[in-house]
């Protein structure tokens, strides 16, 4: 009997099956807009209200005019803007230019699995102890000067010189690119696999092209839009900088972000009128930033193409280029000789000018710091290491999953992924701070871990979509044919294919979390101290030897991680060179 | 008669007061058992932070009661916390129990009713303290305390100057000008957004004043412009001769200090007079370094801790206020192997086998005599500090 019930039945069962489906991807797309999009929009109108004169603790509940205009009145604030601007524009401009030559240098003739492993200490080494380490390296008493005098100098006493924290900003431009460099480098570096830089390369020779004149004429411009989004973050990352602008910016005006912490921290709250507006102001440089730097590239494309026509030879380049990569082994040097003088600060007991090395020594501090604060690195890597973990999983979901959404849906969750890196951290996470504590959440490892997440997450999209994208489809279908569903072929052929991204995804999603300090601060209440909230408020005082002992744990930690992350696949694909990142 | 009525009922009234303090007293230990309360405290400083664990042990093995230290990096995080808590309207279980507070930010929460109290005069340990109209303990910053917070340690502005490199020190702001002008470069201050930069400028104005009685009321609009004019003329002439031209000021006390134990500089001030002998046991400064104060005496003032109102843990946090006026922690406290701050407590009210404890401290060359400290000046008031602090951002700051 052809039972109508049974049909109907059946009907329903596929439909809700079918329904399931689209449930599981509704309930991916809402947690990510829950996690990650809702925090940001609501702290960030709890951010826009101060700024407008509503500030309901102290009585202040009618919404005002922005304070745009006191903004202007206050000392220094068109300096402090200037110097934002400079400093940003300036650092990712020479950062992007470097970068690309060290790469048309270097491509060819170092693997470039070779290159991420030199790269990986670089990578870890968190921005807050890269430039405690510049700012000794470059001090007029420092480690340069003490190198050099007085045999060469002449100097019995430190020189009466500016060198870091100078008005102009320079030691701080210097201090990102030393940072900018290597992340840019490894964003290159495997933006290249999607082009044959090899025929581009013989080609260009044949027709008489230097090797500098192949990559800016031919192999940039294929480039470049693959970098693109890297760059942007790069920008607004160097234009909202705190804890590098306050160890070796400029102080007499700081930098704007500098400028918007101290208004925090003011003890009159109306001073956070101020506060919540340079956050605002800040929010906008970034978007007039980023279109401005659009722009440029318009510009760029019209007078390059006219260039390239021209099909001039361009010898000179060349030496241009062997001369900026001579300016990146500088940088990279420095970066070494910081973390060096680190070290040596570290197991210093007092070291003083002219001497190169210290006069006497003690692990005193390594020693307090390794019995006493064992909280702190607990916390520390507790939560670089969960958020990763979890932001890890999402993303291998998300990427898994979207390939279902349409195309604009794609596009809104990527943006809303990448938002808070878009966003000066501190014109949303003040407002997230007074929702969290109305939810009861502040002050907890959860918070912290939360606001973390906000970050790590999609720095761990945009290193891991790029290899998931390029994992071979014929082995999926082959997987598929052989009668695979797509659990098996996510965990018995993917995931283990990507291992090695996967593994460096983590870890740069551990080293960024390490080295977070807003989140940590504002989120943590004080209540969760981490290595790097404990090392910047060492950097405003303190001792350097104790400063040196946290920037070292802040910088070992992601390096232990990052050379693990290396390694295992090697150990566990001694037989397969294409999965442990030997040839690719 | 009924004067002996009036004297009796006077002491039975004193006899019960007492004993319901202590009775109160015990309830708050029995309520504090078992609390952890989160000390809000800058946390620049690695001998305090080592005091401060110290306590913590103490406290834990005395009282039951836990001791978290917050380490900011400026006070008026914990300010901004309180407020913010405030606004999202958490009038209890406040996550602030504790705060080393005094001058601006003791003003600003006490004004806006963020602070609970008045509670240091209930602590039994008060009996040590002078609390009379004018003393340190009762006026911070001119501001009247009326128990709203317990003072812990002893801040007198001093100088310290590098023995090897200069033999006698400038004693006055004029001489400070000449020997700047003579040294280009090898003095500065921290910069004045800082308590301790904004505290040389108070020091400079109390000195080049006509008359520093007008610094003990509020500055106004009217005064302040007249009142401060030989300030200005001086620090005109002097910043040219500054570390730097004067363009850059070390950000605080102890990037100052790194300064001086780096030879960049040759004098450097702290509102600690055991900080620079300290220092010197912990190889943190060479051993030449000197302490010393000036001729015409230095601002000093108390350091205090107060409890927002709404910590979650007022009364482990009373004891541990109370904790930290023991004459034994303040002995501690004294000893330069430790935290080398001088005592808070009024040594008239110690008896003679305290004040033995005090006397057989360690000493050090770099440690000034309580003669050598010189006057202690009565601090301005707050006004005075954070309008220095604007005109100056006004004035160089560009």
């Amino acid at each position: 009997m052809d039972d109508p019930t049974k049909q109907s039945l059946e009907r329903t069962l596929f439909a809700m099956i079918s329904r399931t489906a689209i449930g599981l991807r509704s309930i991916l797309a809402l947690i990510l807009t829950a996690a990650f999009f809702i925090p940001i929009v609501l702290g960030f109108w709890q951010t826009l209200l101060p700024s407008f004169g509503y500030i309901p603790a102290i009585g202040l509940t009618r919404i005002e005019v922005f304070a745009g205009q006191d903004l202007i009145a206050e000392p220094g604030f068109a300096s402090s803007l200037r110097l934002t601007l400079v400093t940003g524009f300036a650092s990712t401009a020479l950062a992007c230019i470097l970068a690309f030559s060290f790469c048309a240098m270097i491509q060819n003739r170092i693997a470039k699995s070779a290159t991420e492993r030199f790269l990986a200490p670089f990578l870890a080494t968190p921005h807050a102890a890269m430039a405690i380490g510049l700012a000794f390296l470059f001090a007029p008493s420092g480690f340069f000067s003490r190198l050099m005098s007085p045999w060469a100098t002449g100097w019995q006493k430190p020189p009466d010189i500016i060198t870091i924290n100078d008005d102009w900003g320079v030691s701080l431009i210097i201090a990102l690119i030393a940072k900018e460099v290597p992340f840019l480098l490894l964003v290159i570096l495997s933006a290249l696999n999607h082009i044959s830089v090899h025929k581009f390369m013989a080609t260009g020779h044949a027709l008489g092209y230097g090797r500098a004149q192949i990559w800016i004429k031919i192999i940039i411009p294929q480039i470049y839009p693959l970098i693109r989004l890297s760059l942007y973050i790069v920008l607004a990352f160097s234009l909202s900088v705190v804890d590098m602008a306050i160890i070796i910016g400029p102080s007499n005006p700081p930098t704007l972000s500098v400028l918007s912490l101290q208004w925090f921290s003011d003890s009159d709250p109306l001073s956070l009128r101020l506060a919540t507006a340079t956050a605002i102001v800040q929010t906008l440089i970034i978007l007039v930033a980023v279109t401005l730097w659009f722009a440029m590239e318009r510009v760029v494309i019209v007078v390059g193409r006219w260039w390239i026509r021209k099909g001039g030879r361009g010898p000179v380049s060349d030496y241009l280029m062997r001369f900026l990569v001579t300016m990146v082994h500088v940088l990279l040097a420095c970066s070494v000789l910081a973390l060096i003088s680190l070290v040596l600060w570290s197991v210093a007991w007092r070291w003083q000018f002219p001497d190169i090395t210290p006069l006497s020594w003690s692990v005193q501090y390594w020693s307090y710091v390794l019995n006493s604060d064992q909280d702190i690195l607990f916390n520390s890597i507790a939560i670089a290491a969960c958020t990763s973990l979890i932001c890890l999983s999402f993303a291998i979901a998300w990427l898994e999953w979207q390939n279902f959404e349409t195309p604009s849906i794609r596009i809104i969750v990527f943006c809303i992924i990448i938002l808070p890196l878009f966003i000066p951290q501190i014109a949303f996470l003040f407002g997230l701070h007074i929702l969290f504590l109305r939810w009861g959440l502040s002050g907890s490892l959860i918070a912290v871990g939360w606001a973390h997440s906000l970050f790590v997450f999609p720095y761990i999209i945009l290193t891991l979509s790029d290899s998931w994208r390029s994992l071979d489809n014929r082995y999926i279908r082959s997987a598929a044919s052989l009668g695979a569903n797509r659990m098996k072929i996510l965990l018995r052929v993917k995931l283990p294919m990507l291992l090695r991204p996967l593994l460096i995804s983590a870890a740069i999603g551990f080293s960024v979390s390490m080295g977070l300090y807003l989140p940590s601060l504002v989120m943590g209440e004080g209540r969760i101290p981490t290595i790097t909230t404990e090392a910047v408020a060492l950097a405003s005082g303190a001792d350097r030897r104790l400063q040196s002992v946290y920037a070292l744990l802040q910088a070992l930690f992601p390096m232990i991680i990052f050379f693990a992350a290396l390694l295992i696949p090697r150990i566990i694909y001694v037989e397969h060179a294409d999965l442990r990142g030997d040839r690719q | 008669m009924f004067r002996l009525g009036l004297v009796l009922t006077a002491g039975f009234l004193t006899l019960t007061s007492s004993v319901l303090a202590s009775e109160k007293w015990n309830e708050t230990l029995a309520k504090a058992k078992g609390q952890t309360i989160y000390w809000n405290a800058w946390g620049g400083d690695q001998r305090t932070n080592a005091f401060i664990d110290w306590v913590g042990e103490q406290v834990e093995q005395r009282y039951g009661v836990r001791l978290n230290h917050v380490k900011l990096s400026d006070t008026a995080e914990a300010v901004t916390r309180v407020i913010a808590e405030k606004t999202a309207g958490k009038s209890s279980d406040g996550s602030v129990d504790l705060i080393w507070i005094n001058g601006p930010n003791f003003l600003s929460m006490k004004e806006k009713g963020l602070l609970a109290g008045p509670f240091a005069q209930d602590l039994p340990n008060a009996r040590y303290v002078d609390f009379s109209p004018s003393s340190p303990a009762s006026v911070d910053f001119t501001i009247p305390v009326e128990g709203y917070e317990s003072p812990w340690r002893l801040a007198k502005f001093v100088f310290n100057y590098n023995s090897a490199r200069l033999a006698s020190p400038p004693r006055t702001m004029q001489e400070f000008l000449i020997w700047s002008k003579n040294n280009p470069g090898r003095f500065t201050h921290p910069v004045v957004s800082n308590f301790l930069g904004a505290t040389f400028l108070k020091q400079a104005l109390m000195e080049l004043v006509s008359d520093p009685k007008i610094l003990q009321s509020a500055a106004t609009d009217n005064n302040f412009d007249q009142v401060t004019t030989p300030l200005w003329t001086w620090y005109d002439e002097l910043r040219p001769t500054l570390w730097r031209q004067g363009k850059t000021f070390p950000a605080s006390e102890q990037a100052q200090q790194q300064l001086l134990s780096d030879d960049e500089i040759d004098i450097s001030m702290s509102f600690d007079p055991a900080g620079a002998a300290a220092a010197i046991n912990d190889g943190a400064l060479p051993g030449t370094i000197r302490t010393y104060a000036l001729a015409n005496g230095t601002l000093g003032n108390f350091s205090f801790v107060a409890i927002p109102f709404n910590a979650k843990n007022k009364e482990g946090a009373m004891i541990i206020a109370n904790f930290l006026l023991e004459p034994e922690t303040q002995t501690h406290a004294q000893n330069i192997n430790v935290l080398g701050s001088f005592s808070v407590l009024d040594q008239s009210k110690l008896n003679d086998s305290q004040l033995a404890l005090l006397a057989a401290l360690p000493t050090s060359p770099a440690l000034p005599t309580n003669a050598e400290l010189g006057k202690t000046l009565l601090e301005p008031h707050p006004s005075w500090m954070i309008r220095l602090s604007k005109a100056w951002k006004e004035r160089y700051s560009q």
